[in-house]
């Protein structure tokens, strides 16, 4: 049995016992990515003498003493798009294809401290624009329970490399369903906090609004710990929350009992496969079982989050992308005549088709004359959305739904049709836009075999109420794993 | 008979902020440095980097909005201004659009008819932009980014100037207010201070403004004045020929004396301007700006006052004392040392005036200490030098700073008082001029000026005057 096919916290136990050294853990990932890495590609950059560098001065901190926690030692996973001092973040865009940073990533940094070895950088959409994985400018990644199909997106690479024990752990990032639906995709747990949990400084910037950094785990006791390990207050985000508890681990508890939950209507609807439906309303029933109380409900106003995210996203995409320019860092054009020439080359070549499609997206919805209609509507359909929420966390402790409306779809078919991708999103972007925090749990399979994930809601700062409902819904399955690391 | 013109002006100044870090990061502000030493990810636009709002900034703001009237908006926010340009690091600067921090002010001038006020539309807070460096040699641009994200306040009046005599005194009444305040040092040689001219001209008694015209460039009062005077003329010129004036910016060359067309309203881009995800609103509340409020330095017009009343110092004397807070703080500390405010502003009324204006100084540049005026304020009132050399030695204080006690030692100019050295002089310059002293006692007063002169002489200026004209008369 590998070390690998172990939680990180039962890693990281083992690692403070002394009867695993740090190295053995990171030769054991390294062993796992050697051997399924090449059909898979979750990693854009693996930094493999790094890992063994960190492993050794990991171990003496933790063999002094000054290293406790329960990460110390455990090998990580990062997405692309946070910044890693002197590590390669591409942000999987050829633009960014030369570029190492001068700084690392707050919640990177959080890492760290707390003793994490850094295997690499896992491939993504490009500037986490996606929901396959597919838009990387490094190739696609592949989903390790049926290579034919997408892993999901934009986290992809992390929760790829989860599922396929290529690292014990991952971060991930969400602006709108991009760690959820990979978990889901993938088969593993991923969280995306309340907006303002995790620090956004050096999380290179998609929607700023809506962007925040999770966990991806095998199970709920893994996301919990991590989230506790890289959730902090940070005086360099201003959207950082100075929240008043940073304890997510202590409701870890198997009991649902009175617990409310909550079941929008409208989420189960035209769209959502069949097979998917009822892995989702059977978890529901399971839940009741064990004591919950579960309602169904209308969740108002449902059908404008998708376009109320794609044009708040894509309106602080076009800003914030403006900054990959050719002139201080990055790709540059070969030729070119004169500044306006260079800039255009540039871009051109350096952003793949959906990053310049939204890039042109948002730039129009911020036009003056277009400004009002659009970018100021969804700004309010975002509040309402919001309010719908609150409404509904007067009644229940948290709301229950799918994640993804289908399972991982083949490679190759979702970017022709982006409007198709986009309506995928309906399930995980409103959370986003009312910067709430959600939960994806492994529910199940459809005939395929290709996993299916749960979806808790909870309201802003109750990360404990769905850990608490996801980790007592997790007890009820055990863990599995794709059939190709077993061979 | 000819057409009479009016022209309508409004400016937009923009005034850098003292603060010692940046707008958004914690790097220097300070003037000059190596090229990108003052910079960090946030103000080089690195990727995942974010800002975070500098509280002087907006205290500074808060600040000058009070003192020119205006309303301060509580609930206010941060906008981004999108436009591509290699000296702008994120392809877009943080400014405020939507919610500027203050609104609906104005300022109270004097012009040949009277007071005036002049309307301040809004004031906003925002970044600086790095500085691009042509390198023709090596035919590329660089940049230092040492000047990015230094705090700025734009100024936006009403298009309520007339003339570039208000234009003028519009600008010295916010200089002067800012300075004050100690939010700026408002220098426009150093760029610390900036004006944009917005200026049309229109047929006297019309009720529309013309087309209007913006103007970039000017780096000093006088520059302002003559671009004003060569605006109003071209506009004018145009509309006699039959022509109309173009929406556009242009730039003021004062070498040339001529503004060349930079860009017109219809190539004027579109900023897409829209709130800062990376910034949180601010809410201001009243008890801040209260203590702001009660925090406020003395303002010009309460100093000059003061001066009148407390020092006795004369209207006159009073607005140039007044005309700069540099000047002013070497008043009143060169007052509080030697406690002598007529003798100080006659010191700086007289001697220090006409050396910068032989030097084509500002008061701002005043380099001597109050310490050095004071020493030699006493130096003169002990009678240890005579008012001559007090002048001669007031130059190198003005020019070098020198301690005038130790000056005087090392160049042996204290006046000399004692009598018996004074005599035998005196005795001498008698013997010396009998035809001078014939005169005198034929009661031409005059000659006795030249035998003081040749006293004064033969002491080397030495000499206490008082001591020579009663030992003459005596000795006579």
């Amino acid at each position: 049995m590998s070390l690998m096919s172990l939680t990180a916290v039962e890693l990281g136990k083992k690692i403070k016992a002394g009867e695993v050294t740090v190295k053995e853990a990171v030769e054991a990932a390294i062993a796992q990515i050697e051997k399924t890495e090449n059909r898979l590609n979750c990693y854009v950059t693996v930094d493999k003498e790094g890992a063994l560098k960190k492993a050794e001065e990991v171990q003496k901190l933790i063999d002094n003493g000054s290293l406790t926690g329960p990460l110390a030692g455990v090998p990580v996973a990062v997405k692309d798009n946070m910044c890693t001092k002197d590590l390669l973040t591409t942000c999987s865009s050829k633009i960014l294809g030369n570029f190492v940073p001068t700084y690392t990533a707050e919640a990177v940094v959080n890492l760290e401290k707390a003793g994490a070895v850094i295997l690499g950088k896992t491939n993504m959409d490009e500037f986490a624009m996606g929901s396959t994985t597919e838009t990387s400018a490094y190739g696609e990644t592949k989903n390790p329970w049926n290579v034919n199909h997408v892993p999901g997106g934009s986290s992809g690479g992390s929760c790829a490399a989860v599922a396929a024990e290529e690292c014990s752990y991952a971060l991930g990032s969400d602006t709108g369903g991009s760690i959820r639906q990979p978990s889901s995709f993938c088969g593993v747990t991923g969280i995306k906090p309340t907006y303002g949990t995790v620090s956004r400084y050096g999380l290179i910037a998609y929607g700023s609004s809506l962007d925040q950094i999770g966990p991806v785990a095998k199970d709920v006791t893994d996301c919990a710990t991590i989230l506790e390990v890289i959730a902090s207050y940070d005086e360099k985000d201003s959207t950082s929350v100075k929240r008043e508890d940073y304890d997510f681990t202590s409701c870890l508890v198997d009991d649902v009992k009175g617990l409310k939950i909550g079941i929008p209507k409208a989420y189960f609807g035209e769209g959502l496969e069949p097979e998917v439906k009822k892995v989702i309303l059977d978890a529901a029933k399971v839940l009741e079982e064990k004591g919950a109380i579960v309602e169904e409900f209308d969740l108002g106003l449902a059908d404008y989050a998708i376009p109320a995210y794609y044009v708040i996203a894509a309106a602080e995409a076009s800003s914030n992308l403006s900054r990959f320019d050719g002139v201080k860092y990055g790709y540059r054009t070969e030729d070119y005549e004169g500044l306006h020439n260079m800039y255009k080359k540039t871009r051109s070549e350096g952003f793949g088709a959906e990053v310049k499609r939204r890039i042109m997206l948002g730039s129009f919805v911020l036009s003056s004359g277009y400004y009002d209609a659009y970018y100021l509507k969804a700004l309010r359909t975002k509040a309402l959305i919001k309010e719908e929420f609150d409404k509904a966390f007067e009644k229940y402790d948290v709301i229950l739904g799918p994640v993804a409306p289908t399972t991982a779809p083949e490679l190759g078919k979702s970017l022709s049709d982006p409007i198709k991708m986009y309506l995928g999103d309906i399930y995980t972007i409103s959370v986003n836009l009312a910067g709430l925090p959600g939960i994806s749990v492994p529910a199940g399979e459809d005939s395929k075999g290709l996993p299916i994930g749960l979806q808790f809601i909870g309201d802003c700062f109750q990360e404990k109420k769905i850990i608490r409902a996801a980790y007592s819904f997790e007890q009820t399955r055990t863990y599995k794993r794709p059939g190709m690391i077993e061979e | 008979m000819a057409k009479q013109y009016e022209t309508v002006i409004g400016l937009e100044v923009h005034v850098e902020l003292a603060t010692k870090t940046k707008i958004f990061c914690g790097c220097s502000t300070e003037f000059g440095g190596a090229p990108n030493t003052h910079t960090c990810p946030v103000c080089t636009g690195m990727p995942g980097s974010l800002p975070v709002l500098n509280k002087q900034v907006v205290e500074y703001a808060i600040a000058v909005g009070l003192a020119t009237n205006c309303s301060i908006t509580q609930y206010c926010k941060f906008d981004r201004k999108n436009y591509f340009y290699p000296d702008n690091p994120q392809n877009y600067q943080i400014s405020q659009l939507y919610l500027p921090i203050c609104r609906n002010g104005g300022v109270e001038i004097d012009t040949p008819a009277g007071k005036k006020i002049i309307g301040i539309h809004e004031i906003h807070m925002e970044e600086d932009a790095g500085k691009l460096i042509h390198d023709e040699w090596e035919d590329c641009s660089l940049v230092d980014f040492n000047r990015s994200g230094v705090p700025l306040i734009e100024i936006v009046s009403e298009p309520d100037m007339r003339s570039a005599e208000e234009v003028i005194a519009y600008l010295d009444k916010l200089r002067l207010i800012i300075q004050y305040l100690g939010a700026s040092d408002c220098k426009l040689n150093e760029g610390s201070m900036r004006a944009d001219v917005n200026l049309s001209v229109r047929e006297v008694g019309a009720k529309e403004f013309g087309t209007r015209t913006e103007m970039k460039n000017l780096n000093s009062f006088k520059a302002i004045a003559r671009a004003i005077e060569g605006e109003r003329a071209r506009q004018i010129e145009l509309l006699e020929e039959g022509k109309s004036v173009t929406q556009e910016t242009r730039r003021w060359d004062d070498n040339k004396e001529y503004s060349y067309a930079m860009r017109s309203k219809e190539d004027a881009q579109d900023y897409r301007y829209f709130p800062d995800p990376d910034l949180v609103p601010i809410m201001i509340s009243d008890e801040w700006i209260a203590r702001i409020k009660a925090a406020q330095p003395e303002l010009r017009t309460e100093k000059l006052e003061r001066y009148k009343k407390e020092f006795d110092i004369p209207d006159y004397d009073a607005e140039i004392l007044t005309s700069s807070k540099h000047m002013a703080d070497i008043f009143e500390a060169t007052t509080e040392l030697c406690k002598k405010p007529k003798k100080v502003s006659n010191w700086l009324m007289v001697e220090t005036l006409r050396l910068m204006k032989e030097n084509d100084m500002e008061a701002d540049d005043l380099k001597f200490s109050p310490e050095n005026l004071a020493k030699l304020i006493e130096l003169v009132d002990a009678g240890t030098i005579n008012s001559s050399v007090a002048k001669e030695v007031f130059e190198e204080v003005f020019k070098n700073n020198i301690d005038p006690d130790k000056y005087v030692e090392e160049k042996g100019l204290k006046a000399v008082n004692d009598e018996g050295a004074l005599r035998a002089t005196i005795e001498k310059v008698i013997a010396d001029n009998p035809q001078s002293v014939e005169d005198y006692h034929n009661g031409k007063e005059k000659a006795i000026g030249f035998l003081v002169g040749q006293t004064m002489k033969a002491m080397q200026g030495k000499a206490n005057p008082g001591m020579v004209n009663k030992i003459l008369k005596e000795l006579l």
